[in-house]
């Protein structure tokens, strides 16, 4: 049988800021939204004061100056180089990676025996930890629906120790399903989750219990999936995944080896733009894009160059216009000649609700006309591509006008990747 | 324009050597061929000889002079592997009590011990002492003014 783990990094930005500034360690932590808006990323510490995400930054600044708390802006290129460093050693140690968010991670687990394949999870919940400083949690199972589960669980009951492995068919797995609420199933929103109580599905058990036919009809086949993976049966790609809220990620291999800059920047323009019109269809924004291009891992004889670069939105868009002019500078910088790439993608970090851009009072401004007309032309565009194929209106050289001026009063070092803000290390 | 302010995590590629050989030969002239012909197309890079696991190597700056003797001075670039299992007699970098030190790792006795390259610093024990290592030292480069 194949098996799928996941790696999920334990609150990842904090995380990043914490390898760096170990006296953050234990510290109630949050970080910031561009123009250090609301929060956007919380430690356990600072989520055990009962601060939510989306906190705007004005509300708690009181518990900073109590020195309760403390706030960082948003650092992405740190993010951004981090995660790629956790992706390499996953990729040291195992036949193949897929980055599903920054900071979540699937990876193949392919032929291991019953008692080696606990062990090798243990490893790379040991050296992810030990290489770069992130902690993250290892779930393993047959399918993603299980192995997001596991993960949860490894993240959850302490008695794990942050390594959980899953068979589908047996008893530990039937009472994790049993314990496990429908909302923190893998694509169960919460409509879903109200609808499917009525007729009396209320766990993650019952629903893989359930009849898939019958999901299929009342639900969608989405949910019909998503019941068959709960059971151990393998159907879902992730790129043919509906993404849930928090990211979203599209990417594809290149179907051949290529080198061909313009090639790339045709891909990853696609990807950028595919990505936009489903933050718009779940009605969200995004704070950053990040870009990644991979060479193929098991080449030995080519070189090999996977790099990937975050680059932060001036403010929270879904203007496909924006966020192709971002992901086209980032895949400038990253593309090196000299290397034939397999795959690229492109991925939307730090989504929001559209509706509650008005809580981040303290993010640019956008003339309400400048928005509006922004709108009408994404959904000019949103329909005649639906009406008449997909890519019948594409974007040519976007360029979003005004220069801005970014907020960032709690702005860390780039500790990783510039000469100039590197960690001080004390002899004294 | 905000996106100009972020530049690549990856400014460099990966330590390769040159694509193109070094042209050493003396191509097209007849008579003695060059001694260095089959030696061609290598270059001396210095990631390849101290980054041996650029996932885990970050760079540090050095402040103050308490590792002087070791040879470690005020404002050396310090090169950090994690991937290194720390033994007695490598220069670490360590948390200790919240701050990013570096320090040498020795067994004095049967017991452990962080010490400085400066007589001015006492040893200081590593049992009882709330510390972590951060990595392993595996180079220090330090620049003349020139």
């Amino acid at each position: 049988m194949s098996l799928i783990g996941l790696v999920d990094c334990n609150s990842f930005y904090v995380s990043c800021e914490r390898v760096f500034q170990p006296r953050l360690d234990g510290q109630a932590v949050g970080v910031l939204s561009n123009n250090d808006g609301c929060l956007i990323a919380r430690s356990n510490e600072i989520k055990a004061l009962g601060i939510e995400m989306g906190t705007p930054a004005f509300e708690i600044q009181h518990l900073v100056r109590q020195g309760r708390i403390h706030l960082l802006s948003s650092n992405y290129e740190l993010y951004g180089d981090m995660s790629a460093r956790v992706q390499d050693v996953l990729e040291e140690y195992s036949a193949g990676v897929e980055p599903y968010s920054i900071d979540e991670m699937f990876v193949r687990f392919d032929g291991f025996a019953n008692d080696q394949l606990l062990e090798h999870a243990r490893q790379l919940h040991r050296k992810v930890r030990q290489y770069t400083g992130i902690p993250v949690c290892v779930g393993v199972a047959p399918t993603r629906t299980l192995a997001k589960l596991a993960n949860r669980a490894a993240k959850k009951i302490p008695a794990y120790r942050g390594v959980c492995a899953i068979r589908p068919d047996n008893r530990e797995t039937q009472a994790l399903l049993k314990k496990t609420e429908l909302s923190d199933v893998w694509g169960v929103g919460r409509r879903l989750v109200g609808r499917l109580s009525l007729i009396g599905i209320k766990s993650a058990w019952d629903l893989a219990q359930a009849d898939p036919k019958r999901i299929r009809r009342q639900f969608s086949v989405t949910l019909e999936r998503t019941a068959l993976e709960l059971r151990g049966i393998p159907c879902i790609e992730l790129n043919d995944f509906h993404e849930p809220r928090q990211r979203i990620m599209t990417s594809r291999s290149f179907g051949k080896l290529t080198n061909d800059f313009s090639e790339i920047r045709e891909a990853i323009r696609q990807h950028g733009q595919r990505g936009a019109e489903k933050l718009r269809r779940q009605n969200s924004l995004a704070r950053a894009v990040l870009v990644f291009l991979k060479t193929n891992p098991f080449r030995n004889d080519l070189p090999q160059y996977s790099p990937s670069l975050a680059v932060e939105l001036y403010r929270p868009t879904d203007d496909s216009r924006e966020i192709l002019h971002a992901a086209g500078q980032a895949l400038q910088r990253i593309y090196r000649q000299g290397y034939r790439y397999q795959k690229g993608g492109v991925m939307l970090l730090d989504l929001i609700d559209a509706n509650r851009q008005q809580l981040s009072l303290l993010d640019t401004p956008q003339s309400d006309a400048d928005r509006n007309r922004s709108q009408k032309l994404m959904s000019i565009m949103d329909e005649l591509n639906s009406r008449m194929g997909r890519g019948t209106v594409k974007l040519g050289t976007p360029s979003p006008g005004a220069a801005w001026h970014l907020r960032c009063d709690n702005l860390t070092q780039r500790y990783s990747t510039r000469w100039e803000e590197l960690p001080a290390a004390r002899a004294t | 324009m905000p996106h100009d302010t972020i530049l690549s995590a990856h400014p460099a590629p990966p330590s390769l050597a040159l694509p193109y050989p070094l042209a050493l030969g003396r191509a097209g002239l007849a008579g003695f061929p060059s001694p260095a012909q089959d030696y061609e197309g290598r270059t001396l890079d210095l990631n390849e000889r101290l980054v041996k696991r650029p996932s885990a190597t970050f760079y540090m700056n050095v402040t103050g002079d308490s590792m002087m003797r070791l040879g470690i001075h005020e404002g050396d670039l310090l090169l950090v592997d994690r991937s290194i299992e720390p033994r007695p007699g490598h220069i670490l970098v360590a948390m200790v009590d919240g701050e990013i030190t570096v320090k040498r790792y020795e067994r004095l006795g049967n017991q452990p011990y962080l010490c400085s390259g400066n007589t001015r610093y006492a040893p200081i024990p590593l049992e009882d002492l709330d510390c972590q290592v951060w990595g392993v030292v595996r180079a220090v480069i330090h620049e003349y003014p020139v």
